[in-house]
């Protein structure tokens, strides 16, 4: 889809906008609907607009391999420290009261931390699910 | 809803009705073609007519995440597959007769389960006084988190959710596994296992 300029210029248009929305939902689902699910589809979907219009290999420099495994990792690991901090500090497995002074606040940062694992996790995996299909030819 | 009218209510059967309508058509679809595109479009089609119907049931949450996923990134994945594939489903080698009358069957039973539960958001069934009260009352108070959905997602129910993500984590590792050693074609391998060393599997 190399040479389809109205693409290509949409797409460039659109994709600040789609990775800003994920922000939005991944921040906002306290108060609205939405959550790390939703925003780290989204926030991959960016990803994989720009492969699908620029080619695989353009988006594998943008995301390399080592980044997006990471991320798989990386949400993972911030979801299950969340809860190991908590036991840490002398509460249950993943019970936020303790993370702050205030428990309402701890709370608070805790579903704030466990979202953002969701969503890391869930757009590193969408990313690398879309790469491992679109990277092999037939 | 809350404090709708008996006009609101025929008008929420009504699009209830043609939502259900239209997926059924959908899926009707999808069992005659052949074409394996059509489908997959067919497919998406379906997860957005599910997302709406979830809007209508005041269920955005699950809206959003069936739009998003099930419109969104299934078709994605199943396109990226189809090129890996060929895009016509071959023909049958038995007759439908006996999936059919084992579908047939499966489905009624399940009806027929189906009629000793409560009826459809009845305030009085088992599932509406067990535990969900106590969230809705407590919730904003000791999460102060506005979003049911979303204390109840990630405190009340993390463990829950840390088993979802270990699922779509495991998900993508096996992927990776499976397809992710895939090298683009333009680096082939030095020591010649020949064209068929990787995609021959």
């Amino acid at each position: 889809m190399t040479h389809h300029l109205v693409v290509r210029v949409v797409a460039k248009l659109l994709i600040p906008f789609i990775m800003l929305f994920g922000l939005y939902v991944q921040f906002h689902g306290d108060f609205g609907p939405g959550g790390g699910f939703q925003a780290g589809v989204i926030f991959a979907s960016a990803f994989i607009l720009y492969a699908l219009v620029f080619g695989v290999e353009v988006a594998r420099r943008v995301a390399p391999d080592w980044f997006v495994r990471t991320g798989i990792a990386l949400g993972a690991l911030l979801f299950g420290g969340t809860g190991v901090a908590s036991m840490v500090l002398g509460g249950n497995y993943l019970d936020y009261s303790v993370l702050e002074a205030d428990p309402v606040a701890g709370q608070h940062l805790g579903i704030l931390l466990v979202e953002l694992g969701v969503g890391i996790t869930v757009a590193s995996v969408m990313i690398a699910i879309f790469f491992a299909f679109a990277g092999r030819s037939r | 809803m809350p404090g709708a009218g008996p006009e609101d209510r025929a008008i929420e059967q009504l699009i209830n009705g043609l939502l259900l309508a239209f997926m059924a058509a959908a899926v009707f679809m999808v069992v005659r073609l052949r074409s394996l595109f059509a489908v997959v479009m067919l497919g998406g089609i379906y997860s957005l007519l599910a997302a709406a119907l979830f809007v209508v049931l005041d269920a955005v949450d699950v809206a959003f995440t069936e739009a998003a996923v099930g419109a969104g990134i299934s078709t994605v994945l199943a396109l990226g597959a189809l090129s890996l594939t060929t895009s016509r489903e071959k023909e049958p080698a038995h007759t439908p007769l006996l999936p059919l009358v084992v579908v047939a069957l499966t489905g009624a039973t399940l009806i027929y389960g189906s009629l000793d539960m409560p009826s459809f958001g009845d305030p009085e069934a088992p599932i509406q006084q067990h535990v969900a009260p106590r969230y809705l009352e407590e919730g904003q108070q000791r999460t102060g988190v506005p979003n049911i959905v979303t204390a109840v997602l990630a405190s009340y129910r993390g463990f829950d959710t840390l088993g979802e993500v270990m699922v779509i984590f495991t998900a993508g590792i096996g992927v990776l596994l499976a397809l992710g050693s895939a090298r683009p074609a333009a680096k082939p391998r030095k020591r010649g296992r020949g064209k068929g060393g990787e995609a021959g599997e």
